[in-house]
C-alpha cells in the first residue's frame, strides 16, 4: 500500500487541475447495456472530464470493455447489443434518432488491445483515415505530425514504405495511436492498449499518453492497476456484481480522483481490488 | 543396481499400434502418389500422342479448309476460347465478388444462409443444363453468338468465384474492420479499402479456377456458339465462335489419325493454358503477399 501510494504522488506532480473545474465530455444517465437479454453492464452513472486520462478498472468480465465501446457506438456492430438510459457527448444525445455512428466515430477515436495495423505500409496506414475522410490537404505533413505525436517519428521516418507488419508489437501500437489522432478526433479511447506489450513498450504508451493529455480527452481500459495509478487523473472502479435474478452484470463501484480510489476508497469493494483482496 | 520392475521396450500391444500406424501412414501415402500419378499420366500421354501434331503453324494458323488434315491449326479456337472466356470473367468477377461480400458482410445470417446454399446448387447445376437455359433465352431468338457462351459460363463461374471469395472474407481479422470503423469510416468504404484486399488473394484464387472450368466447358458452348461458328478466321463476339474444346471434340470424332492427333495437340494446349493461369494466379499472389508483409 506504502509503495502504491508513493507512485501516485509522484505521478500526481505536476498535475493540472482536478476535475471539479472541468467541463464534462461525456455525460452517462443509467446507462445500462444489453446482449439479446443478457444485461452486460446495470445502471452506470459517470461524468468523463475534458483533458483528463480517466481509467476505467475492475475484474475481467465487469463491463469495461462493453462499457468504452458504447462511447463511440461501437457496440452497434454487436447486432443483439442495446442501450438503455441517456449518454451525452457535449450535450448531445450519442443514442438519438439523428446522429450518425460513422460521424460519431470520427470525432471520437478508438485504439485496440491488441495491435490492428491494416497491410499496408506504415505510412498508408496513417493517411488510410486522412484519405478517405477528405482531409488530403499537406498529407505528407499531416502523417509526420501524427507519428511525431505517437511519439514514433524517429524509428520509421526512413522507411514510411515499408510495411506495418514490421514493426514490432509496441510500434505497432503507437502506429495505430497515430492513425488514431491523424484524422483529428476529440477523445481518443483506449481499450487495455498496453496489454499485449512488454514493460518497455507499455511505458513508452504510457508516456505518450501524458503528451497526448495536452489536446485530447482520454478514456482507457485497464487491469493493471499500477498502470491506472500512473497515468490516470481520474478512476473509474468498475465490479462484477449478481442481481436478484441471477444476472451476472457489471456495475460502477466507485468514480473519484486516482489518488483517492487507490489511497483512500470509500467503498470497501474498490479497496479489496486495489489492494489486491480479491479480483 | 536393481533392475527396474517395468520396461520401456516395445512389447505385445503396442508393436500392433505400430504396425497399425504405420500401415495408415503407407496408405495417405499411397493415395497421395496415385493422385499426383494419375495427373502425370493424363499429361504424359496427352503430349505423347499430339506431339506429331504440334507446330508453329498449328498456333499460328486457322483450321484447315477442305479436307486437308495435314495443315492449319487452332488459332482462332484458342482466339475463340480466349473472347468466350474473357467476357464470362468480366461479368462473373464484380458479380461474384459483390455477391460474396454482400453475403459475408451485410446480409443477416439467415439470408446468408439461404444465398450460399443457392450458389451451391448453382454449382452443382449440369452445365448442359445451364446451356439448355441459355439457349432459349437468348439463341432461340437471336441465333448462337460468343456472347451466349459467356452468359453460360459467366453463370457456372459466379458460385465459383463468390464461394472463394467469400471464404476469405469471413477469415479477414475483425479487428481490421474495427480499426476502420474506428475511425470514422463507412462500412462500405471499408470493405472497399480494407477487407477487399485483404482478401486479394482468395479473389484471386476463385477467379483462376472459375476461369480455368470455363475454359474447358464444352457442353454449353456446343449449341450455344461454336456448332454455327464458321471455320474461317472470327473474333467478334456477337458471331458465334470456335473453342478449344469443340475443335477437340471435333477431331477425334475424324476417322483421320492426323485429325486425331490434333485433337490430342489441342488437348494438350488446353491443358497448359490452365497450367499457366494457375501459375500465374500463385506468382501474382505470392508478390501480392510479400508486399503487404515487407
Amino acid at each position: 500500500m506504502e509503495a502504491i501510494r508513493t507512485r501516485i504522488e509522484l505521478a500526481g506532480q505536476g498535475r493540472s487541475s482536478t476535475a471539479g473545474d472541468r467541463e464534462a465530455v461525456f455525460e452517462a444517465r443509467d446507462v445500462s447495456v444489453f446482449y439479446g437479454d443478457q444485461r452486460a453492464i446495470d445502471r452506470v452513472n459517470i461524468d468523463i472530464y475534458q483533458r483528463l486520462i480517466t481509467a476505467i478498472i475492475g475484474p475481467s468480465g465487469c463491463g469495461k470493455s462493453t462499457f468504452i465501446r458504447t462511447l463511440n457506438r461501437m457496440t452497434d456492430l454487436v447486432p443483439s447489443a442495446r442501450l438503455t438510459g441517456e449518454l451525452r457527448y457535449r450535450g448531445i444525445d450519442l443514442y438519438g434518432p439523428r446522429v450518425d455512428a460513422v460521424e460519431v466515430r470520427r470525432r471520437i477515436g478508438m485504439v485496440f488491445q491488441k495491435p490492428n495495423p491494416f497491410p499496408k505500409s506504415i505510412y498508408d496506414n496513417v493517411a488510410y483515415g486522412l484519405r478517405i475522410l477528405g482531409m488530403k490537404k499537406d498529407l505528407d505533413e499531416r502523417v509526420e505530425k501524427a507519428l511525431r505525436s505517437a511519439a514514433l517519428w524517429d524509428e520509421v521516418k526512413d522507411r514510411l514504405k515499408d510495411s506495418a507488419l514490421g514493426l514490432s508489437g509496441g510500434q505497432q501500437q503507437r502506429l495505430c495511436i497515430a492513425r488514431a489522432i491523424a484524422v483529428e478526433p476529440e477523445v481518443v479511447l483506449l481499450d487495455e492498449p498496453a496489454s499485449a506489450l512488454d514493460p518497455i513498450a507499455t511505458s513508452a504508451i504510457e508516456d505518450l499518453m501524458h503528451e497526448l493529455k495536452r489536446d485530447y480527452t482520454l478514456v482507457i481500459v485497464t487491469h493493471n492497476m499500477q498502470q491506472a495509478a500512473r497515468v490516470a487523473d481520474m478512476t473509474a472502479f468498475f465490479g462484477l456484481e449478481v442481481s436478484p435474478d441471477g444476472n451476472r452484470q457489471g456495475v460502477l463501484v466507485e468514480y473519484d480522483e486516482t489518488e483517492k480510489i487507490f489511497t483512500n476508497p470509500s467503498d470497501k469493494r474498490t479497496e479489496g481490488y486495489v489492494t489486491g483482496r480479491f479480483g | 543396481m536393481t533392475e527396474p520392475a517395468f520396461s520401456l521396450r516395445t512389447s505385445g500391444r503396442l508393436r500392433r499400434r505400430q504396425l497399425v500406424s504405420r500401415m495408415m501412414g503407407a496408405l495417405a501415402f499411397g493415395a497421395a502418389l496415385l493422385a499426383v500419378a494419375v495427373l502425370a499420366i493424363v499429361v504424359i500421354s496427352v503430349a505423347n500422342r499430339g506431339a506429331s501434331a504440334l507446330s508453329l503453324d498449328f498456333f499460328t494458323k486457322n483450321q484447315a479448309q477442305g479436307f486437308n488434315p495435314s495443315g492449319g491449326g487452332i488459332l482462332f479456337a484458342i482466339v475463340g476460347t480466349g473472347v468466350i472466356v474473357g467476357i464470362a470473367t468480366l461479368i462473373a468477377l464484380p458479380l461474384g465478388v459483390l455477391v460474396a461480400i454482400y453475403i459475408s458482410e451485410l446480409a443477416p445470417p439467415r439470408l446468408a444462409r439461404v444465398a450460399r446454399l443457392a450458389l451451391d446448387i448453382t454449382n452443382g447445376i449440369p452445365t448442359i443444363v445451364i446451356g439448355i437455359f441459355v439457349f432459349t433465352l437468348i439463341v432461340a431468338a437471336h441465333g448462337q453468338s460468343a456472347l451466349a457462351g459467356s452468359l453460360a459460363l459467366a453463370i457456372i463461374m459466379v458460385p465459383l468465384i463468390a464461394r472463394a471469395t467469400e471464404e476469405v472474407l469471413l477469415l479477414v481479422p475483425s479487428a481490421q474492420r474495427e480499426a476502420s470503423l474506428a475511425l470514422g469510416v463507412s462500412r462500405w468504404r471499408t470493405t472497399f479499402s480494407v477487407i477487399v484486399p485483404s482478401a486479394m488473394g482468395g479473389v484471386l484464387t476463385g477467379t483462376t479456377l472459375a476461369i480455368a472450368r470455363a475454359a474447358g466447358e464444352t457442353a454449353p458452348l456446343l449449341f450455344l456458339t461454336s456448332l454455327g461458328a464458321s471455320s474461317y478466321a472470327d473474333a467478334n463476339p456477337l458471331h458465334p465462335l470456335q473453342s478449344m474444346t469443340f475443335a477437340i471434340f471435333i477431331y477425334a470424332e475424324q476417322a483421320d489419325p492426323a485429325f486425331q492427333a490434333k485433337a490430342w495437340a489441342t488437348a494438350f494446349t488446353l491443358m497448359c493454358f490452365v497450367l499457366v493461369t494457375s501459375l500465374a494466379a500463385k506468382l501474382a499472389m505470392a508478390r501480392y503477399r510479400k508486399k503487404l508483409e515487407g
